[in-house]
This record gives structure tokens, sequence and C-alpha cells, in this order.
């Protein structure tokens, strides 16, 4: 399996995403923001976490008109995967790829912690190394994770079945305890909390691990 | 051409930066703040043949995320 990580100015946990990559099995390419094009026969693109372009404007939002971002929309039209973690997800957001908007944490702090995450459907490439009901251990690192989006689009993906994580205590308020969702063919994921950051046992913890290898046992070409 | 274009949250977004600030004018001894909403200006600097249509397409594709934001268009001389 090859796996593309972008990389934007201000991007700080894209190496992380790799090594959680590599020890997972895949061959990993570094692509730069400027870049347009992504790797022949990648199988999934990682967005990674971090503060790209300082967050200016909006979080995410000029990362999302980066010219590497309109090869990265190609790949999922294309029926590619694609993982957005944290700034990753805010990105996807902004891209359109996901639904919705991730707000200014309710108490207006910067949380950093590991936080119980609820894994609520085992019915993804990401998800199925999981049992729907499990909660893992996974850290957040976000100021803007709030989860928004009118009720309509709430309904819509637990109905949908394509909420992936919540939180069992939400630290951010974020809507219906949201902390990672999927697209509608299910090969898009963003999420908040940090898997990659709890993929070696160095990390202190190792709930993360089966989301990398369930993703690379289950991918199926586009 | 210059054009200031106002973003504001959505009306029913929590905007927790307006509920601090409104918290601080209370501590201050600002009476009767029942609500502060905060929001950002953008000034921009345009050639002299651009239109409000312009402004609004630049809205639309940055400068406001509508899911979120409600955006007004102020056209200056």
């Amino acid at each position: 399996m090859k796996a593309a990580v972008l990389v934007f100015p201000g991007s700080n946990c894209d190496r992380d995403l790799a090594v959680a990559f590599e020890a997972a099995g895949a061959d990993v390419e570094m692509v730069w923001h400027k870049d347009t094009k992504l790797p022949d026969g990648v199988d999934i693109v990682g967005v990674p976490g971090g503060f790209s372009y300082g967050d200016y404007l909006r979080c995410g939002a000029i990362a999302a008109n980066s010219p590497i971002t309109h090869e990265l929309k190609s790949h999922a039209d294309r029926g590619g995967y694609v993982i957005g973690i944290c700034n990753g997800f805010q990105i996807l957001t902004e891209t359109g790829l996901l639904p919705g908007a991730l707000l200014r944490n309710a108490g207006l702090k910067y949380i950093c912690k590991h936080v119980p995450l609820k894994v609520e459907t085992s019915a993804s490439a990401f998800t199925e190394g999981y049992n729907a009901g499990d909660v893992l251990s996974i850290p957040i690192a976000h100021h803007e994770g709030n989860y928004f989006a009118d009720d309509e689009t709430i309904k819509r993906l637990s109905g949908e079945d394509r909420v992936a994580f919540t939180y069992t205590e939400n630290p951010n308020g974020a809507k219906a305890d949201i902390a990672g969702i999927l697209s509608e063919n299910r090969r898009v994921l963003g999420m908040m909390p940090h898997p990659e950051r709890a993929a070696d046992v160095g990390h202190g913890g190792t709930d993360g691990t089966a989301l990398f290898r369930a993703l690379m046992g289950a991918m199926t070409p586009a | 051409m210059k054009a200031r274009v106002h973003v504001m949250l959505k009306t029913g977004v929590l905007d927790p930066q307006g509920e601090a600030v409104r918290h601080a004018l209370g501590a201050l001894g600002f009476d009767g703040v029942n609500g502060v909403r905060q929001g950002k200006v953008i000034e921009l600097d345009l050639a002299e043949d651009a239109s409000e249509a312009d402004v609004t397409q630049m809205c639309e594709k940055l400068l406001a995320n509508t899911v979120i934001e409600s955006y007004q268009v102020e056209m200056l001389s």
C-alpha cells in the first residue's frame, strides 16, 4: 500500500503520521503543498495536524486552496482514501470533502490531553479494526475542535452511520459529541483526536495502531 | 476601488470569544451588556473595475465559511 502525506507550511504532525503509516506497512511519500501532482498509485492521502499557514483567516482555509489540495480533491472524487487529522480535519471541511466546520473550543482554551474516544462504527476501512462501542484513549491537541453542522446534517451523519468517533466526555462543545466523521462513500475520514500519537509504546498508548493496521488491510482500489 | 467585508458567525452559532468579552465587560462594571458577537473586518484594495459581484465571489470562495459565517460587502470609492 502506498501512502502520501501532505506537508503545508506549519504542518507539525506530518512526520508522526508518516511513521504511523510506515509502522503499519505502507510505503510513504511526503508531498509538498506546492506540488501539483500526487505520486502515482497512491492509495491513501494523509492530511496532517499542525497550523497550516499559521491558521490565518480560518484554520485550514488557506490550505484548502493550495495547489496540492486540488489533487487531493480529485483523488477523493476518484474514490481514493483520505485521512485528515486535527488541522487535516479542518482542511477537509474547508474543502467541502466533509460537511460541517470546526469552531473555537467552547471553553476557549487550547486542550492537550488524552481523552476517552468511543468508536461509533466499525463499518469503514479506518475503523474495522475496532468494535463499535470500544472506548479508546487517544490524545487531542486543539483550540478549534468544536464540531459544528446544522441539525439536518448531524441527523444525516448519524442516520447514515457516518459518525466514526464520539467523545464520551465532550471536551470542546462539539455537537452530538462528534470527534470524527466519514464521507458518504466512507473513504474519507476526518477526526480531531490524534491516532498517530497513540501508535507506539513510546507514546504512552497504542490505541491508535489498529486504525492504521486495519486501513492497510482493508483498502480496496479506487 | 476599495471594499470592506464584514464577516460574522451566523446567528445560532455559539461565539465563545464574544461570550468571554461580555463576561470581561461585566467584570469591569459595564452593566447591561446583553450580548457580544465578535467578527472580523477585511479591507480589500481592488482594481478600479472591480465589482461587488467579484467581492461576493471572494467571500463565497475564501473570505467566509458560509457553513458558520455570514458576510456583508461594503464597496467604498
